[in-house]
């Protein structure tokens, strides 16, 4: 008979393989599902693993996608190892578009017109900005008034959605637009630089390179990143060694919603080019999913925003060539969670195997208590 | 036998408790054999042990803070008794045995000693034929160890077995009527311990004769700590408000906190650390410099280091390593600009585990990896290699064995033998007395006049721990001539 | 609009009250918006395909299908011992993108006609009888419940098992009790609640089904467990007052008052915000009230 027997300290190379098994197992889960729906699988299960991967084109493509998630699960792996649940990135990445949409549209044309010198750096300012001051709503009320972060950070993503609502339906409607709900399209010297012509893929694709490296610099290299992680491991000992619990929550949360109102900002004017109330498609929650499976680490997360990119064009694929709808790639990244969870928690323990209970036989030395 | 008073012997680690619990069916034993009155039997839970008549009443109470007393009882009984029953039959039974109880209160509201009742009472109330305490003396004044005795040699008058685990050998040969003798999971010997005497036990205990406590050669000098109208309200509901409190801790000595768990010991050590700043101005002064509102890192700045209780999560991360460990309180290894220099990390860690034994795999090891007793000897050699000027010591050598102990006691005699000054909190009376010049006691967060050890004895100690300070005539203040005092 | 606030507040108030016992029992499940989704998709399929009477049967499958994530979630969370966190967001995330995926093709698919709602004849009683007893079965069987569980926890012993196993798993294990089931079986019973939560929305409330059809009401559930300090009866309160203030905002709409419908829509999600921000705010009040273990991971043996 098998048993699960905890262990302690957890085995380091169930650890490090935990993301690739739960990969197979989610590809093998994936195979079932197409089985089912009546594709084969091989060739389902391609265009989600193998078509993103072909060919210039498609990498630029991973790259317009990778970047947003990476940047926002780059400030969410802040977040989490400093035990702050911060769940709205999704709100944070939409006011930072909105933020960067202000400025973008003060952008004007002629010779004194926005230089792009001048221009980008605020576009990327604002939403820093503007997303960090939507997370610290949620810091001070943590701060201040005890009140759940997990919570308050979700709200706040519905009143930003209806903000952004408000404001494409309402006050930054174009004029011109036919009425439809969006706001002029920018200026082209708002637009991020391209890395090369033809391709979408955009400077920001840098931007998060250096931000990971910053990143991974913070958390293991700095006091201010031991800090964060003691606080978040062991409340106590952060107390004991006097490290300021406030100081790391207050670092946490406004990092984590200015690189999500930087990934917002970089989303709205490159790709978008203009605000619509369709810029939201969930960067903020599959976020978390980057982060977990990049193990909160800066270079994990540098490979699973790229995994995630390839899922979510899969389901692009999977829609236009089979007809499959695309919440297909919701489906695959909820279940890559799960299977990664399950497989880091299977790393802590041991299967033994239990012989059932012998009939006592008396060893000498073992003290027989009769009463 | 029946209504024998059975002591179960042994120091920390010789397997006492993991004993007990194979009785009680928390663990399954990997061999070996248990008969029960006379016939063979297989214990595999705590239900079935009940059902025999197994009784056990923990060390660390398994008690829920929101309920009532009756309704604590009720979940360790079988589901046969409605709620007020259960309730009628607590007040009876403890007025029968002298543990006074109302069934409806909240246990939250409960002192260490009433919680305690509860979980006697819980035990009783199963009709158990076999009663097992597993250091049931540990939260106690002597005072009320004394009733405790009362209340077991009623029941063993009745018939009622009762295994008494234990490592205080006055305590033993006060109450038992046999006992066996554990060593490293071994049964050394069974002896009468109304018979034998202290030595006689320690060294069955240990094999071998207990090593010798350290001989300090102290010189005092100016005063390093000095702690002046402390009074500090307690910052939730269940906390110990502190009351005027006020001690001299001179370069040189060692001074003892005695005291029963739940007096105001956690507060007091959170005020003098730094993890609570709300001290009054001026009532904590180190070397003459106002600490009271001092974040714990400008006291380390100063010379304070403090070990805590607590081990595992407030002393160190469990998840971390060794190297990484230090950084909770030194400073070393972290360069101008924030820059952690890991490699003076590592060699800070492994220096700590080579010149105090540590048994780790080296300075990578996660701390979580190391027995409590090593990992309480990183710690202690963490702060004492910070040759601190003032050391304050919550509990250092609970739970350890008794290498490990002796240890962590030369270390700290040696500290204040070169000029440091040591503040030791403890619950373990033994181990003030061995190892401090000086002891006052905290009860209810006031502290007692402070007595030299070799005028204390542990009746007095006793009653100023139930808080009756002032009773008999307290013996001459602080010492205030310097000389060398010999303690043997 | 009573009766809207009222009809409102019974999908919260199900959910709520299925939370609840779960965090009585120590257990935070997050996937709360999941498991509705995933109820709502299960009614409606399953109504489909029935007609008149057999409709209940519909909400048995949305039980069933919530009741069945929160065993995925509790196998987890519970038996493996992974971060109730992170496992409940997992949950969450799947639900939404697996009911996205498999109800994509009921979105245009017309449920029968309803029937008229309420208790059979009571109902066709003169004045009262629509006011009173006008609404659907599943409003009277939330109040039952939420007066059911106030019972189960303060009166029973295994409803005071399981509020002890909240506070402190380890102690309940040391008294020999099975913690984990008894946390699973709580998990379970949370995710029907949630699973037949939203079948009242999909079924009843609104009728149809369109992918994302709950729209955060899983989330505002779970900020109902704190804000009723976890007991029962706050819990309807607590619903019927979002109810209510999602149904002032429409109120607001029709009666043209010049207040844009988005910056409206932020009522009901600002007023969770503030709601929270009250009731933490005194810690110790928290503490007294909140089961301590709640989040915690248990882990017997350990």
């Amino acid at each position: 008979m098998l048993r699960l027997v905890p262990r302690s300290p957890p085995s380091r190379a169930l650890t490090l393989a935990a993301p690739f098994v739960a990969l197979g197992l989610t590809v093998l889960f994936g195979a079932i599902l197409f089985l089912a729906l009546g594709h084969p699988p091989g060739q389902a299960l391609a265009l989600f693993f193998v078509e993103p991967l072909r060919g210039a084109d498609a990498w630029s493509e991973l790259a317009v996608k990778a970047t947003p998630l990476a940047l926002v699960a780059l400030g969410l792996a802040i977040c989490f190892r400093a035990n702050v649940w911060n769940i709205g990135a999704e709100g944070q990445f939409i006011v930072g578009a909105l933020g960067a949409t202000a400025v973008a549209m003060r952008a004007h044309e002629g010779i004194n017109g926005t230089h792009a010198a001048v221009i980008l750096p605020a576009i990327a300012l604002a939403g820093i900005a503007a997303g960090a001051a939507w997370a610290a709503v949620v810091a001070f009320l943590r701060d201040r008034w005890n009140a759940n972060e997990i919570l308050v950070s979700l709200m706040l993503v519905y009143v930003a959605d209806m903000l952004l609502g408000y404001l494409t339906y309402g006050p930054w409607k174009d004029p011109d637009g036919y009425n439809f709900p969006q706001t002029i399209s920018f200026l082209p010297v708002t637009q991020v630089p391209l890395v090369a012509e033809g391709h979408r893929a955009h400077a920001g694709l840098f931007v998060a390179l250096f931000v990971a490296l910053g990143a991974w610099l913070f958390l293991f290299r700095t006091y201010g990143g031991f800090q964060l992680a003691v606080g978040g491991q062991a409340p106590r000992a952060a107390r004991y060694a006097g490290f300021s619990a406030r100081r790391s929550l207050w670092t946490a949360l406004l990092c984590s919603g200015g690189l999500a109102g930087l990934a917002g900002a970089l989303e709205v004017t490159g790709p978008l080019g203009q605000l619509t109330p369709h810029l939201p498609v969930g960067y903020g929650f599959t976020g978390i999913i980057v982060a977990f499976v990049g193990r909160l680490h800066p270079f994990g997360i540098l490979l699973s925003s790229i995994l995630m990119s390839m899922l979510y064009i899969g389901g692009e694929l999977a829609q236009s060539r089979l007809g499959l709808p695309q919440a297909l790639s919701g489906v695959f990244q909820g279940l890559l969670l799960f299977t990664l969870l399950a497989c880091d928690a299977l790393a802590s323990y041991r299967v033994l195997r239990v012989t059932p209970q012998p009939q006592p036989e008396k060893t000498g030395e073992k003290t027989a208590v009769a009463v | 036998m029946p209504g024998e008073i059975h002591a179960v012997l042994g120091e920390n680690g010789a397997g006492k408790s993991t004993l007990m619990k194979i009785i009680y069916g928390a663990v399954r034993p990997d061999g070996g054999a248990l008969a029960w009155n006379g016939a063979p039997v297989a214990i595999h839970n705590p239900r079935q042990a009940r059902a025999l008549g197994i009784a056990m009443v923990f060390q660390h109470f398994a008690l829920f803070e929101t309920l009532t007393v009756a309704e604590n009882v009720w979940l360790g009984l079988e589901n046969k008794m409605t709620r007020a029953q259960v309730a009628r039959e607590v007040e009876r039974v403890s007025r029968l045995y002298g543990l006074e109880l109302e069934s409806a209160r909240l246990v939250s509201s409960l002192s260490v000693g009433e919680r305690q009742r509860v979980e006697i009472l819980r035990a009783l109330l199963t009709n158990p034929q076999l009663l097992i305490l597993d250091e049931p003396t540990a939260v106690l004044t002597p005072q009320m160890a004394e009733r405790l005795f009362v209340t077991l040699r009623q029941l063993a008058a009745e018939g009622c077995s009762i295994v008494y685990i234990s490592h205080k050998l006055d305590e033993v040969r006060a109450l038992c009527t046999r006992c066996t003798v554990l060593r490293a999971g071994r049964a050394v010997g069974s002896v009468d311990p109304r018979l034998e005497t202290n030595r006689s036990l320690s060294e069955l205990m240990l094999g071998e004769a207990p090593p010798a406590p350290p001989v300090r050669t102290a010189r005092l000098g100016d005063t390093a700590l000095e702690v002046r109208g402390l009074s500090l309200p307690s910052s939730d509901e269940l906390g110990v408000a502190l009351a005027d409190i006020g001690l001299v801790l001179r370069s040189g000595e060692i001074l003892g906190v005695a005291g029963v768990s739940g007096n105001g010991q956690a507060e007091l050590l959170a005020a003098l650390s730094g993890e609570d700043r709300r001290a009054p101005a001026g009532s904590i002064r180190i070397y003459g410099r106002d600490v009271a509102s001092a974040a714990p890192r400008a006291r380390r700045a100063l010379g304070l280091h403090f070990i805590p209780e607590e081990r595992i999560g407030r002393g160190s991360v469990p998840g971390l390593a060794l190297s990484a460990n230090t950084l909770l309180t030194r400073r070393e290894p972290v360069r101008r600009g924030g820059w952690l220099h890991r490699g003076r990390a590592r060699r800070l860690a492994a220096s700590l585990i080579a010149r105090f034994g540590v048994s780790a795999r080296g300075p990578d090891a996660v701390a979580g990896s190391l027995s409590g007793g090593n990992l309480q000897k990183f710690i202690v050699g963490r702060e004492i290699g910070a040759a601190p000027k003032v050391l304050v010591v919550g509990q250092p050598t609970w739970g350890l064995d008794v290498g490990a102990a002796a240890l962590i006691r030369r270390e700290i005699a040696a500290l204040c033998d070169a000029g440091g000054a040591a503040l030791i909190v403890s619950e373990d009376l033994e181990e003030l007395f061995e190892l401090c010049s000086d002891l006052v006691v905290i009860a209810r967060g006031r502290l007692s006049p402070r007595i030299a050890v070799r005028d204390a004895s542990p009746a007095l100690i006793g009653q100023w721990m139930s808080g009756l300070f002032g009773e008999t005539g307290a013996p001459a203040p602080v010492p205030v001539a310097t000389g060398v005092e010999a303690h043997a | 609009m009573l009766a809207a606030s009222v009809n409102a507040g019974t999908v919260l108030a199900l959910a709520g009250l299925g939370l609840l016992v779960n965090e009585r029992a120590g257990v935070l499940n997050l996937g709360a918006e999941g498991m509705m989704l995933m109820g709502a998709l299960a009614g409606y399929a399953m109504a489909l395909h029935l007609s008149g009477g057999w409709m209940f049967v519909a909400y048995l499958a949305a039980a069933g299908a919530g009741a069945a994530m929160a065993a995925l979630f509790g196998w987890l969370a519970i038996g493996i011992g992974t971060n109730q966190y992170a496992t409940g967001l997992a949950l969450s995330l799947f639900g939404v993108g697996f009911s996205a995926f498999a109800g994509a093709a009921f979105v245009d698919k017309q449920l029968p006609e309803r029937g008229r709602d309420g208790l059979p004849w009571l109902r066709d009683l003169p004045v009262i009888g629509p006011a009173l007893f006008g609404y659907h079965p599943l409003v009277y069987a939330t109040m039952l419940l939420a007066l059911a569980l106030g019972w189960f926890f303060f009166r029973s012993r295994t409803g005071l098992l399981l509020r002890a196993v909240g506070e402190s798993p380890e102690s309940a294990h040391a008294l020999g009790h099975r913690v984990r089931a008894l946390r699973l079986a709580a998990v379970v019973f949370g995710g029907a609640m949630c699973g037949l939560a939203g079948a009242y929305v999909s079924l009843s409330y609104t009728h149809l089904w369109v992918e994302n059809l709950i729209a955060g009401r899983g989330w505002i559930a779970l900020a109902l467990t704190t804000f009723a300090t976890w007991r029962p009866a706050r819990i309807l309160l607590g619903a019927y007052l979002f109810g209510g203030l999602t149904m002032l905002q429409f109120h607001l709409q029709e009666r043209g008052v010049q207040i844009e419908s988005h910056l409206l829509g932020m009522i009901p999600y600002l007023a969770t915000v503030v709601v929270l921000v009250l009731i933490s705010r005194r810690a110790a009040w928290i503490r007294h009230n909140m089961p301590a273990s709640l989040g915690r991971i248990f882990r017997p043996g350990s």
